[in-house]
């Protein structure tokens, strides 16, 4: 695909929904992990710039968990979970019923990785077999990879893909929140869906908008 | 005489330039390699966010040059001689190139180090030396460069700050 290829408001839309259906399932097994109500936001869908994509899950150099993995299938593409560190913090110690753990330490306690890509798994398992449904396509996640690093880091690996075809991405955005007990959001991540350039017109073949 | 000083920022896959007292910083390097090109004398830099090795492997059909170590360190050279800075007396230094993650697609295995390779090919090709360099490895980094003393400044999440 060439960059010039015209991406429309409707094909952000179809995307969005996709994300909707996706993020309503991720939410739901997320929640019973938990054993607490979290909160999948309605997705955006955009076509940002790179350094737009950093803003997005808080700057280049704001340091998060995140979590990678690829996309294979009939659609290929990059899944980042991305938690800034208290949140993550907060997950992994209700998950693994640990308070002590935290991923400032170096190294980070083995028992909380595997907690965190588990979550990853969760995740993006749930979230592909809802859009594997709703699109027709078959989809499976890698095993995802942990990193706490700063956002730029981390998210650009996600970028290169990309770049080679365009200097901007097409982001399905979910931001996930838990509400406290004081009302305030005591959680708040994000999950990022980025399909590879060549995977475009699959998705939108696949939903006949092509 | 004016002494504020502003630090300008890069982006990734973008270039920029300053003059003393001003320095120049790029945020959250992974396998993306920040180039310095510096007169000491002048006191004039420039920095690149380098995102791919090659401009070969574009495939679009308007290049972005600072995206990628070949065509970038040549248009950055090209910046800082419209400043006045002769080629010969540019120096450089480095940082970046890490392997965050140990998967991925075939295209993206290995770009950290392969980065890295591309901007050292480069910088030979023109005659720059690299004076510093730290590359590799498996964190981000936050660069800053300052002209007024060539000090190229290195944060890292677990390795505190460092200066080369």
């Amino acid at each position: 695909m060439k960059s010039d290829h015209q991406i429309t408001d409707m094909h952000l839309d179809v995307l969005k929904e996709i994300g909707n259906i996706g993020a309503a399932h991720a939410a739901t097994a997320l929640s019973q992990l938990l054993g607490r109500k979290i909160d999948m936001l309605v997705p955006k869908v955009s076509l940002v710039s790179f350094d737009e994509m950093f803003d997005l899950a808080g700057g280049a150099e704001r340091i998060v968990a995140g979590i990678y993995l690829r996309i294979q299938g009939d659609l290929s593409g990059s899944m980042f979970f991305v938690l800034p560190i208290d949140s993550a913090n907060e997950f992994i110690r209700r998950l693994i019923g640990d308070e002590t753990f935290d991923f400032h330490a170096v190294p980070i306690p083995e028992m909380g990785i595997s907690a965190m890509q588990e979550l990853g798994n969760i995740l993006s398992g749930s979230y592909l077999s809802a859009l594997s449904d709703f699109t027709g396509l078959k989809v499976h996640p890698t095993v995802p990879s942990l990193s706490v690093d700063m956002v730029g880091a981390i998210v650009s690996f996600g970028l290169i893909e990309v770049s080679h075809y365009s200097d901007e991405v097409i982001v399905i955005d979910t931001r996930i929140e838990e509400e406290g007990d004081d009302g305030n959001s005591s959680v708040d991540g994000h999950f990022f869906l980025l399909p590879d350039p060549e995977s475009y017109i699959t998705i939108f073949r696949s939903l006949g908008v092509l | 005489m004016n002494m504020t000083k502003t630090v300008v920022r890069v982006g990734i896959a973008d270039m920029n330039i300053v003059h003393a007292p001003d320095s120049i910083r790029t945020s959250g390097l992974g396998s993306c390699v920040g180039v310095v090109l510096y007169d000491e004398a002048k006191k004039i830099a420039g920095l690149l966010h380098v995102m791919l090795p090659d401009s070969s492997l574009g495939r679009s059909d308007n290049l972005n040059a600072a995206k990628f170590a070949d065509t970038g360190i040549y248009s950055l050279m090209e910046m800082l001689k419209a400043e006045g800075v002769r080629p010969l007396s540019l120096k450089a230094k480095i940082a970046g190139g890490s392997q965050m993650f140990q998967f991925g697609s075939s295209d993206t295995i290995r770009i950290g180090p392969r980065n890295v390779e591309a901007v050292k090919q480069e910088l030979a090709r023109l005659s720059i030396p690299i004076i510093a360099e730290d590359t590799g490895g498996s964190s981000g980094r936050t660069i800053e460069f300052d002209p007024t003393t060539s000090t190229l400044s290195i944060r890292t999440v677990n390795l505190g700050t460092k200066e080369i």
